[in-house]
């Protein structure tokens, strides 16, 4: 009775993957849209939800889930997806230890995950896997590209600052790997801090020109604010992270003057950038942020491989995605070896905007075609 | 040396802040036994309603006297329709509640105002910073921090031993059937303290959220050093409380600074910075432990 009953089972599992492979493309999103940094993931979803707006077809269905910001609600989610709706693709990842909870199984099971932004070192390097795809960045990118430019700027004693958790030491040894110089000293504060006075305190006593740091979300308005009244007076670097439209709108003016590495700006001049940001602006009324363009650039770079074939030949749909047919708006994109972005990384500098709020404007180019370094360890 | 003095007065406004939030915990433990996890939420409804009455009408001063308003008025609330109904019960059950609490308002203020941080400066009177005796340069903000501590600590003395509350406020901790026996007004003496203790909270997110971030979920890092400070100090114990909150707030601040410090002796940069910040994050929690072990209610507990 038992084997009937599973046998039945079985069948109706491969009736209902049938029925799903037909025609329709099924993509699962999975990302951040409640509890701490939920507006990136909300950046990310309209970002992507705009770019299948105005492709305009009709094959391709996108069912989208919150992970709250926790791992274990990740997999699940994820295990959902693929068991019950039999996606094609999964993305929407924000957080690099909820992909690392999620892709490795996702990926193995025969499934194409596309990450949107997290881009933990592991997944460029030794667990690569031809079915993960990162049309963000890599982890180290921005930070090694802000060391290199303030290299280049001639500081000569940077202090620098991050949250002691993965990606905040990535972020300090990213920055290390391209600056290539001795930093006077590194601190590391507690995950979700609040209150800076001894660290700025430790900064004002040290003898530093410059200072970098990478504090995501509520931490870094935090710190911005009482570096403001603080009276300590170095300049500021950091990675776009600590810089989104939304964070420096919630710091005010004291983020004036800090410079900011990112992959994409409003103000980078090609056509694809400028009919996105008009887009954005006219269906949600608010600007973009990188990560609302990271999610339309994913949505884009699908697109464009589904033009070309259905993710049920892996082959060729793998081969499609990996030529990255598609008109970024951060200008030029391609893929290395490993699957991860060689592109280039731009300076921008938070300024006074038209309507008295801060907003980037961009400055130049910190890195051009830059590519993470592990993926010399990726073997696919 | 300045560098020790800077942490020290930082340590001490860490520990003034801690104060206005473990007075109000403690009190309400002292005084009704009970154990309320959603002081955390009071803190975030005085910021929340700081920034707004602040952005609405362009006083600062203005939205910290309507953040205080607004806490102590839902606090009142809250007291009238929970927790009076969890005095009787054990608690396990006042816990329970207390959280659902916390998830009622977090969600509730995500579903009202966004999950985007609120904007919240302090008024620029108070910014920027001005130079100590000794050269040491200081945040204006911060002093009057402190000095809001301190007044509030002073005031709560004044309150606590000289007044006709205060003296219901001891007797309710001393003996809650006896005082009730002699014709004192239990219910609205338990309201009133009640929203004392969120009144005191919403001052404290009000004043904190304009140095710091304006958002959902603020409360509850603070809740849970104020927590470490009411065990510290004796639970029920407003001295207790305010001796507590300055040591967790000193032994904070210069671990988290002198401890990397510290391990660089012997240690490479990088490692050190690691190593010290780990410990420096237990710190306080090995100082309870230490404490507890000797004192087990805590440095002035309340007489049982």
């Amino acid at each position: 009775m038992k084997k009937l009953a599973s046998l039945g089972l079985g069948l109706l599992m491969t009736a209902g993957m049938t029925a799903a492979q037909a025609d329709e493309v099924r993509i699962g999103m999975i990302t951040t849209l409640s509890g701490g940094g939920s507006h990136l993931g909300v950046d990310v979803r309209d970002g992507f939800m705009l770019a299948m707006e105005r492709s305009g077809r009709d094959d391709v269905r996108v069912l989208i889930q919150d992970d709250a910001n926790r791992p274990d609600l990740a997999r699940s989610l994820s295990n959902e997806f693929m068991q019950r709706d039999n996606v094609d693709i999964l993305t929407g990842i924000i957080f690099s230890n909820l992909a690392m909870a999620v892709v490795p199984a996702a990926v193995r099971q025969g499934v194409f995950y596309i990450s949107p932004n997290a881009g933990p070192s592991d997944l460029a390097g030794r667990m690569c896997h031809e079915n993960y795809f990162n049309a963000a960045y890599q982890n180290d990118n921005l930070h090694g590209a802000m060391g290199a430019y303030m290299r280049e700027q001639g500081f000569e004693r940077p202090i620098i600052l991050a949250p002691n958790y993965p990606a905040g030491t990535d972020a300090l040894a990213g920055f290390k790997h391209l600056y290539e110089g001795e930093v006077v000293d590194e601190i590391y504060t507690q995950m979700g801090q609040t209150d800076y006075a001894a660290e700025i305190a430790q900064i004002r006593a040290s003898n530093a020109d410059s200072l970098f740091f990478f504090l995501p979300g509520g931490m870094g308005i935090s710190f911005m604010k009482q570096w403001e009244n603080s009276g300590v007076e170095l300049p500021v670097f950091g990675a776009a992270f600590s810089f989104d439209e939304t964070i420096i709108k919630a710091v005010g003016s004291a983020a004036i003057g800090a410079m900011n590495t990112s992959l994409w700006a409003y103000d980078l001049d090609n056509e694809a950038n400028h009919a996105f940001v008009e887009a954005f602006r006219d269906t949600y009324d608010r600007m973009p942020t990188l990560y609302a363009a990271q999610g339309y650039d994913t949505a884009n770079l699908i697109l464009s491989a589904l033009d070309k074939a259905h993710p049920s030949d892996q082959d060729a749909f793998r081969e499609a995605l990996r030529e990255a047919d598609f008109a970024s708006v951060r200008g030029e994109f391609r893929f290395g070896p490993n699957h991860h972005p060689i592109q280039d990384i731009y300076v921008r500098e938070v300024v006074e905007g038209e309507d008295g709020q801060p907003t980037n404007r961009l400055i130049g180019i910190a890195v051009e075609d830059i590519q993470d370094v592990y993926h010399t360890q990726c073997q696919m | 040396m300045t560098l020790f003095i800077e942490q020290l007065i930082n340590g001490l406004q860490l520990g003034t802040m801690l104060f206005l939030m473990a007075s109000g915990l403690t009190l309400v433990f002292g005084v009704m036994g009970l154990i309320n996890l959603a002081h955390g939420s009071f803190y975030m409804v005085g910021a929340y309603a700081t920034a707004l009455v602040t952005a609405a009408t362009g006083s600062f001063f203005v939205g910290l006297a309507a953040g205080i308003a607004v806490a102590a008025a839902v606090g009142a609330l809250v007291e009238l329709i929970v927790i009076r109904r969890l005095y009787h019960r054990p608690h396990l059950d006042q816990v329970l509640a207390t959280f659902a609490l916390i998830l009622i308002f977090s969600e509730g203020t995500r579903w009202l105002f966004g999950s985007s941080p609120l904007w919240l400066n302090p008024p620029a009177m108070l910014a920027g910073s001005v130079t100590l005796p000794g050269g040491l340069r200081y945040p204006i903000y911060r002093l009057v921090i402190i000095a809001v501590g301190v007044a509030v600590a002073v005031g709560m003395y004044f309150l606590i031993t000289r007044t006709r509350l205060g003296m219901r406020i001891r007797a309710g901790e001393s003996d809650r059937e006896m005082i009730g026996a002699l014709g004192v007004n239990i219910a609205r003496l338990y309201t009133l303290v009640f929203a004392m203790g969120a009144a005191l909270a919403g001052l404290a997110g009000a004043m904190v959220g304009a140095l710091q971030s304006v958002q959902v979920g603020m409360g509850e890092p603070v809740l849970i050093l104020a927590f470490v400070v009411i065990v510290i100090g004796g639970i029920g114990s407003i001295k207790g409380a305010l001796y507590g909150a300055i040591l967790v707030g000193v032994v904070d601040t210069l671990g988290r600074v002198f401890l990397p410090a510290f391990f660089r002796q012997f240690m490479s940069p990088s490692e050190a910075a690691g190593v010290g910040s780990a410990i420096a994050a237990m710190l306080i929690y090995i100082m309870m432990a230490a404490i507890l072990a000797f004192k087990p209610k805590g440095l002035f507990a309340a007489n049982e």
